[in-house]
């Protein structure tokens, strides 16, 4: 299948020199659920904004949908949603009109009905009269992506849709992008938020100082790069940590009488056999055993470093 | 062509004028009565007819102009930067339309208003001072051609300014100015020679005195010129727009 989403060599410079974007490449498929994850400043909210016609590029092209976001903008942009990262709003418009405004903007006739069903997905009607002024910042925050949605696109953009915005409404809105998937809606997200990439992505781009540094499925990206971590529980405490176990970089923990083993999950050799033979020869006795993966976050740390 | 994005904008503009009636229609029809009375009541009586016709008739174009293009520059550029300052313009850069259907939209909205509130004013002459309309079909078609250019101009305005300051300079230092000095309270030929020809430099003049024309008959320029001048006037605010917008200009990055 054709991707949905098709970038080539895109660049920008702006006109003050900085180089915002740096020859990214990147297709994405229909339905899936991809994370742009950076840090502040490198590129993710130039890159959603020439998709959908905000910033010109300098260089390279985009095709939403097989079309060309310059040359067949209209067709294209039939095609996108975009919930922006700040909140813009007319105050005095009602929340009804302004889905319908919108609406109106991507040239589809009115539809009550569907308009309906929106707000009711991200449980608004009961405030369609409301004016938007009226409203509290998650209110206005899930305005924005009804607004997004009341043209019916197949792609959606969020960018940074849960900066500033609290643990509970965060989870919310996590809820709504699931929702969205299931509905079949490709979303491209952009976010500082390692956790909201591992929470909803399927996939996760890494994106520094312009530059797409790698796109990979979130499970393989934690496999490839993650390290595991084994903790060993042990019976009796441990005065010191015998020669025989010191190639294995131990760290011993007092307190809870554990020792700590990392090792990488896509190593041949893990070590674990060879670890528990010299435990046992060392007459250390176990009492419990977990692993562990390293988070996202320990990856894209690892991953930024690496880089710079 | 995206008709139903041109209705959307239409109609969101005009809604906004409506819900501001009180503000978008009394001062203007309030500060025109004022006129009608300092002037056209008080001075007026002690004025002579000009071109046969009483001042407080005389001015009635004029007025009817100054209120006409204050509300049309002001009108279209508030309606356009306003979704820039909150910053809401997103949309129309991610709509799929194209500056036609946001001009159209804008600016058709705008110079509806004005025209609306250039009849209202020709309604309260009325009850101020007797005259009549020699040219019905021409007055209204000044009327509108002017709504319509000093739209486009108001939306410029409103597209290029950086802040609210900005948005007021223009009408308040250059319209008013012009207008005042473009024969709405007198007859050209009432000034030296000399001044007669800076006039000419004064686009508002032209206005003016077709819209004169219409009302009375008497023109202090050639009507076809009056005319010319405004289409001229119009088309190049037409091109200003499609260059900004082509370019992207104050627009995009």
């Amino acid at each position: 299948m054709a991707p949905i989403l098709s970038i080539s060599n895109l660049s920008k410079q702006y006109a003050s020199g900085f180089q915002a974007l740096k020859s990214v490449n990147l297709d994405i498929e229909e339905g899936e659920i991809l994370a742009l994850l950076g840090p502040n400043g490198a590129g993710k909210t130039t890159l959603i904004s020439i998709i959908c016609g905000l910033v010109k590029a300098s260089s390279g092209s985009a095709s939403v949908g097989g079309f060309d976001v310059v040359r067949d903008y209209r067709q294209a942009r039939s095609l996108i949603g975009l919930v922006p990262q700040e909140i813009s709003l007319e105050p005095f418009q009602t929340v009804m009109d302004a889905l319908r405004f919108t609406r109106g903007l991507f040239g589809k006739r009115n539809d009550p009905a569907l308009l309906r069903r929106i707000l009711e997905q991200l449980s608004l009607w009961d405030k369609r009269d409301a004016k938007t002024m009226e409203l509290s910042g998650g209110m206005k925050r899930r305005v924005l992506i009804a607004k997004a949605l009341c043209h019916e696109p197949r792609v959606l953009f969020l960018d940074e849709p849960t900066a500033g915005v609290d643990v509970e409404l965060r989870k919310e809105m996590w809820e709504v992008v699931r929702q969205l998937k299931a509905d079949g809606v490709t979303i491209i997200l952009t976010t500082h938020y390692i956790d909201e990439a591992e929470a909803i992505a399927d996939r996760v781009g890494v994106i520094r100082g312009g530059e797409l540094l790698l796109v990979e499925r979130k499970e393989t990206l934690m496999q490839r790069m993650g390290k595991r971590q084994m903790r060993v529980e042990l019976m009796q405490p441990l005065p010191a940590i015998p020669a025989s176990l010191a190639r294995y970089n131990l760290d011993y923990s007092a307190e809870d009488r554990s020792l700590v083993y990392s090792y990488e999950a896509n190593g041949e050799r893990t070590g674990i056999a060879s670890l528990f033979a010299d435990l046992s020869a060392a007459g250390i006795l176990l009492r419990d055993v977990e692993t562990k993966q390293s988070s996202l976050e320990d990856i894209f740390v690892g991953l930024v470093e690496d880089k710079s | 062509m995206n008709f139903h994005a041109v209705k959307s904008i239409y109609s969101f503009e005009m809604a906004r004028f409506f819900r501001t009636l009180s503000q978008s229609l009394i001062s203007p029809v309030l500060s025109t009565s004022l006129y009608f009375i300092v002037f056209g009541a008080a001075i007026g009586s002690r004025i002579e007819e000009i071109d046969g016709v009483s001042y407080g008739a005389f001015i009635v174009p004029g007025l009817i102009m100054l209120s006409v293009l204050t509300q049309s520059i002001s009108n279209a550029s508030f309606g356009i930067y306003f979704p820039k300052f909150l910053g809401s313009i997103y949309e129309l850069h991610t709509a799929p339309v194209s500056f036609v259907e946001i001009v159209l939209g804008y600016v058709g909205a705008a110079a509806t208003k004005s025209a609306l509130i250039g009849l209202v004013i020709l309604a309260t002459a009325e009850f101020f001072v007797d005259f009549q309309i020699l040219h019905m079909g021409a007055m209204l078609a000044f009327l509108l051609l002017t709504c319509i250019s000093f739209s486009l101009f108001g939306f410029i305005i409103g597209v290029w300014s950086k802040n609210f300051e900005q948005l007021q300079m223009v009408p308040l230092l250059v319209i008013t100015p012009l207008v005042f000095l473009g024969g709405s309270f007198y007859s050209i030929s009432m000034l030296p020679p000399f001044w007669q020809t800076v006039t000419l430099f004064n686009p508002v003049v032209y206005l003016i005195s077709g819209f004169r024309w219409a009302f009375f008959g008497t023109a202090d320029i050639n009507l076809g010129l009056s005319l010319g001048m405004i289409a001229l006037f119009m088309f190049v605010c037409l091109g200003i727009i499609g260059w900004t917008f082509k370019t992207g200009y104050k627009i995009k990055t």
